[in-house]
């Protein structure tokens, strides 16, 4: 066997370190793509695509796509629509899933092995293949709101979130971690004295950070790229999210400067988002292997 | 004035007031021009008069994006929230019609006597749609490039006939005045094959489907003049006169303008723009004529009332309220299509004797043809599109027409004829 020396310890580093740069321009690229487009006028960005120029920032750049963008659309309200309906869908989510993923594991009851097997097959489900059945239904589901009893939830914020809340994936994240945890935890407060609630709320959940943040940001990026599900239940501007707004960019002439400076924009929550949680994230990922 | 006086005079006014708001009949409306300013404009204008002069209905105006407005029309219907009054584009309707998501209109026909035939949806003998513009295609050309190429200027009136036309893509391609003779723009995928592309097999003497009873396109898609089409378009791509089914999107804006392209099979929609960019020598030609006449497709978007409005006296009103040539040339100015009438071509920048686009009137009063009226248009139109790409890849032409055929006859059959 060769002996590892400085040198070639160098050498492989460099190798590495070329590799990893690669892949990361290649992921990287889009991005820089859409960021320098956005300030370019579309007869520019148009002709830059045939060339390294699209990367760079040349030409006549402006702020313009921006102003127009947000003249042509109220993008204030689809981003305000789809923070609000992500946000309160990831928390009623990572709520009632992990609530779910602690019963099937740690408490003793007729059927759960069935049940979390039938939860689990949903995951083979396309979502496409339940639009109708769902659509047809919420529209004719009760609610009581300030008005009194209303019939049907189209147009409405609820009907965008209640049906995420419960996922399959999610629950099985759960599951899984909840799984690995050390079970005289739990047996230990359970001597103590303390009940099911406590241990969930103080023992569990705190020692569920990597699996807290992976479901976040799956299920955040579920939510935030909706598209199908609120073009059919939401027919009102003031509910549409950004998925479905990004359709205001594509007229017959698409402008193209516009939707680069829209999708950069709508990026930035989604960025925000997984860099305040990436260290929790990448954690979960080493420790049970599960990613996006 | 008394304190009693000024009560009672403003219980007056206010229950005056009330009851006009009380009177007014609430109306929803869907459009699909969500995310165009000039379009937006112009619709809440004309909602906007309406509402104001009309003391019995009240429009609330809803826009979509045009790319997700169909989806939204469908899923509606089936959840049983359609509006009063919808848009729908032109070769729809019928679908929608025989869906029942749409009632016939009752409007004073006398109004749409002098409209463009592609501006007036009919189906099963009953009016349903009415357009306030209609769109057209023609041969993009510089007057520069003909003279180069020594080629006559083809006219409404006596328009280049095939061989005229590949003799013209032949000058083109052996001089080095640009990259391709043709851009027919395949890159823009969906709708714009069966609108641009049906024309030429029209000509040809074909069809999608045959129109004697809208139940079958055997013979019509894969006849003898359909299979002469086909070998036709065919050698536009292997003989390299025209860019394939790969087209760069960004060419297909910008290649006739860049000179990469010698002519360009372009909408109206277009031509603002390209003039604006500076070809000065702009023509717009008509289509060649394959044998059977010089062809253009017809039909866009039109307004209708859906089959579940339970106020269709109003939303027929407010449709007879929008057909006014002012609101058409508004418009055709706005936006850049045809206005529907002569008068209010008239009335516009573009269209009017000596605007710069007055041909496109003409083309389409003329040359216009309406894509099959028929519920099936749908399936077939995607049918077509996918075979016109095949043959253009090279796929077999009488096989790859035949196999479209029985593809469009077998969704006939699933749906029993579409009452035809």
């Amino acid at each position: 066997m060769a002996a590892i020396t400085p040198d070639n310890h160098r050498l492989r580093l460099i190798v590495r370190y070329t590799i990893l740069t690669l892949i990361a321009l290649i992921f990287v690229f889009p991005l820089v793509f859409m960021v320098m487009s956005s300030f370019k006028p579309d007869l520019q960005l148009l002709r830059d695509t045939s060339s390294f120029r699209a990367f760079l920032p040349v030409g006549d750049l402006s702020l313009d796509n921006y102003r127009d963008a947000f003249t042509r659309a109220p993008v204030a309200t689809f981003i305000f629509n789809s923070v609000f309906v992500t946000g309160l869908t990831v928390l009623l989510s990572l709520l009632f899933c992990s609530l779910a993923a602690f019963s099937f594991v740690f408490l003793n009851w007729t059927g759960r092995e069935v049940l979390l097997s039938i939860v689990l097959a949903t995951l083979i489900i396309p979502f496409e293949t339940i639009a109708i059945p769902l659509l047809l239904l919420v529209s004719q589901l009760p609610w009581i709101g300030w008005e009194g009893l209303e019939l049907g939830w189209l147009n409405t914020y609820r009907v965008q979130i209640i049906p995420w809340i419960a996922d399959g994936l999610t629950i099985f994240l759960f599951v899984q971690f909840f799984k690995d945890l050390p079970r005289d935890l739990i047996e230990a407060s359970r001597v103590e004295g303390a009940s099911w609630w406590q241990i969930y709320r103080r023992v569990v959940m705190p020692l569920s950070g990597p699996v807290i943040a992976t479901a976040a940001i799956l299920k955040f990026l579920v939510m935030y790229n909706q598209y199908l599900w609120p073009l059919i239940v939401v027919q009102q501007e003031t509910y549409r999210p950004v998925m479905v707004g990004l359709g205001y960019y594509f007229q017959l002439n698409p402008a193209w400067g516009e939707i680069m400076a829209y999708l950069t924009v709508i990026t930035v929550p989604v960025l925000a988002f997984y860099l305040v949680l990436q260290r929790a994230f990448i954690a979960s990922i080493a420790s049970t292997g599960v990613k996006g | 004035m008394n304190l009693k006086t000024t009560l009672a005079g403003a219980l007056v006014v206010s229950t005056s007031w009330a009851s006009m708001a009380v009177a007014q009949t609430d109306l929803t409306m869907w459009y699909h021009g969500g995310g165009n300013e000039v379009e937006s404009a112009l619709i809440n204008q004309i909602v906007s008069d309406f509402n104001a002069t009309n003391a019995d209905y009240n429009v609330n105006l809803e826009s979509f994006p045009q790319g997700s407005y169909n989806d939204s029309i469908v899923a509606a219907a089936l959840a049983g929230d359609l509006p009063d009054i919808i848009d729908v584009d032109g070769p729809v309707m019928p679908n929608w019609a025989w869906a029942n998501y749409m009632q016939p209109l009752s409007i004073d026909e006398t109004i749409i006597a002098d409209f463009l035939p592609g501006t007036i949806g009919r189906w099963n003998g009953e009016l349903y749609s009415v357009g306030l513009w209609d769109a057209a295609v023609s041969l993009y050309a510089r007057q520069s490039t003909l003279d180069a190429l020594g080629l006559r200027t083809p006219t409404l009136d006596n328009p280049w006939t095939g061989d005229e036309f590949m003799a013209a893509l032949d000058a083109a391609k052996a001089s080095d005045i640009c990259e391709y003779a043709f851009d027919p723009g395949m890159a823009w995928t969906g709708e714009w094959y069966p609108y641009a592309f049906s024309p030429f097999l029209q000509s040809f003497g074909g069809d999608i489907v045959d129109r004697s009873t809208y139940k079958t396109a055997e013979g019509a898609l894969n006849g003898d003049e359909a299979l002469e089409f086909g070998a036709w378009w065919q050698s536009l791509f292997a003989g390299g006169y025209a860019p394939g089914t790969s087209q760069d999107p960004s060419d297909r804006d910008t290649g006739f303008i860049d000179g990469k392209y010698c002519f360009s099979w372009n909408g109206n929609w277009a031509a603002v723009a390209t003039l604006d960019a500076g070809v000065d020598d702009l023509l717009f030609l008509p289509a060649p004529d394959f044998g059977k006449g010089s062809v253009i497709g017809a039909g866009s978007w039109q307004f209708g009332i859906s089959a579940t409005s339970e106020h269709a006296e109003g939303a027929n009103a407010f449709i007879e309220f929008a057909l006014q040539d002012k609101y058409l040339a508004a418009f055709s100015d706005g936006i850049g299509l045809i206005p529907s009438t002569m008068a209010a071509a008239a009335m516009t920048k573009n269209y009017a004797e000596n605007g710069p686009l007055n041909v496109y009137f003409a083309l389409s009063s003329e040359q216009a043809l309406v894509r099959p009226v028929s519920p099936g248009y749908v399936v077939a139109a995607k049918v077509f599109e996918k075979a016109l790409a095949d043959i253009a890849n090279g796929a077999d032409v009488a096989d790859t027409l035949d196999a479209a055929v029985d593809e469009i006859n077998t969704d006939f059959e699933r749906n029993g004829g579409y009452g035809h």
